[in-house]
Formats: C-alpha cells, sequence, structure tokens
C-alpha cells in the first residue's frame, strides 16, 4: 500500500459548484481505480506566486490517498493533464514522515508555520515554533489552515466573478 | 592608578563574536518538510527566490537537500515563484 498525495490548481474563473464538482471528479477517479481517499484538503483561493494561463490566482486542492498498485498515478496525470479547468498539478509519493505529518496537520498538532513577531533576532527565531507544535490559532490568511472547519469556508470566495 | 579590576572594555567583547550556527531540522525534530507551506520555505530562499546556501541557513546536507526538493515542487505549484524581486 503506497501514500500518494495529488495537489492541484483548478481555474478560479469557474462557478463554485464546477470548482467543487472538478474536484470530486477526481475523488471518484481514484476511488474507481480501487483507492482509498485518506482526505481532502480544500486549501481554497490562493494568489499565485506568478501567473498560470494569465491568470493570478487559483483555487488549491489536495487529495491523500492509498493505492495497492502505483499504474493508477499515471491514469489520474493523464486525466488532470487533459483538463483544461486544471491550471497546474503534481503529484508525491510521501514517506512515513509525510504520512505522520499530514496526520497531525488534520489533528491539530502542528500548525502552519507562523512568521514570529520580533521577540528575538530573526536569524534564529525560526523553526522552533513548528517544533513547539502548539494548536495555535490559524493566521488570518487567504489559506484556511485547519482543515476541520475548512469545508464551509472555502467556496465563499467564489461569488466575486 | 588604575589596578587590572578597574579595566572595562570599552565595547562590548561579545559583539563580533558569531553564534554557532545549528540545523533546525535536527535541533527540533523536524522529519518533513510541506511543500505547501509558503511562510515556511520563505525562510531559505533570499529576496529573489534563490535557495540559500547552507552556509547562511546552517542545515546539515540531509535537510537542506530535503528543503530544496520542497521549493522546487512549490515553484512548480505557483506556491513560490521561480524568480522575482522584492519578494520579502
Amino acid at each position: 500500500m503506497n501514500h500518494y498525495e495529488v495537489t492541484f490548481v483548478i481555474d478560479p474563473v469557474l462557478s463554485g459548484d464546477e470548482i467543487k464538482t472538478t474536484a470530486s471528479t477526481y475523488q471518484s477517479l481514484l476511488k474507481d481505480q480501487g483507492c482509498d481517499i485518506v482526505h481532502v484538503n480544500e486549501m481554497g483561493l490562493r494568489q499565485l506566486a506568478y501567473p498560470l494561463n494569465k491568470k493570478s490566482s487559483g483555487v488549491y486542492y489536495c487529495i491523500e490517498f492509498t493505492s495497492p498498485v502505483g499504474s493508477v498515478i499515471g491514469k489520474a496525470e493523464l486525466a488532470l493533464r487533459r483538463d483544461e479547468r486544471i491550471m497546474r498539478f503534481l503529484t508525491v509519493k510521501l514517506d512515513k514522515y509525510g504520512i505522520k505529518y499530514n496526520e497531525d496537520r488534520r489533528t491539530g498538532k502542528i500548525s502552519a508555520y507562523k512568521k514570529k513577531e520580533s521577540k528575538k533576532k530573526p536569524s534564529d527565531a525560526s523553526g522552533s515554533e513548528v517544533a513547539a507544535a502548539a494548536p495555535v490559532a490559524p493566521p488570518v490568511e487567504i489559506i484556511q489552515p485547519e482543515p476541520v472547519i475548512e469545508a464551509p469556508v472555502v467556496m465563499a470566495h467564489s461569488e466575486e466573478e | 592608578m588604575a589596578t587590572r579590576d578597574d579595566i572595562k572594555f570599552l565595547s562590548n567583547p561579545t559583539l563580533g563574536q558569531q553564534r554557532k550556527k545549528y540545523c533546525r531540522f535536527k535541533k527540533y525534530g523536524i522529519k518533513y518538510i510541506d511543500y505547501k507551506d509558503q511562510e515556511f520555505l520563505l525562510q531559505f530562499v533570499n529576496e529573489q527566490g534563490k535557495l540559500l546556501p547552507r552556509r547562511i541557513t546552517g542545515n546539515s546536507l540531509k535537510y537542506q537537500k530535503l528543503v530544496a526538493v520542497a521549493v522546487k515542487r512549490a515553484r512548480h505549484l505557483a506556491i513560490l515563484p521561480y524568480v522575482t524581486d522584492l519578494l520579502k
């Protein structure tokens, strides 16, 4: 049983429902191939670091799944590549630390890294917060790092078009 | 005149000394570097979005390689830029 994670960026021009159906298409596709969906992380509408298809934002989704065979990946990636609604995708095989990290993220043991206010010098302030792993309140950003509360929030962006 | 006890340093003697660098991943037991965490990865790139050398970050070789992979994955997904100015 291998653990994989596929992240993709959906075109933000689509309506909220279309974005949702796009994401669920790939969930059902993976299920049909005999995969178990572990978790679906809706990262929501985010600004892109550089334009993709002349668009400056995108809706991020991350599906974590286990598969008994590796041939699923090729089929899923072919479907993603043919889909015009998908702007970018990346499939990654997770090692044991990656699986544990994602689990801890879900249960709230690890929160997303937040920049520290100048309590210490910036050179050595880094990293300690991640290790502390205290479930602090999520940072106010476009992304919603807590997967539990995500689902209702994400689609609120789509009314802008 | 002044005895040895009275001699004060004109400047702070620890001022020029370098703090020992360390690998934050080893120190805090971080085993996995998430390519989706933009804020975290920003610590390992400079203003132009280039990877910082180990010389500066203090990462051990093992984790520097993992950082490099994570940054490259983030660039592909447009979480981090390939080239830019004034990133920070």
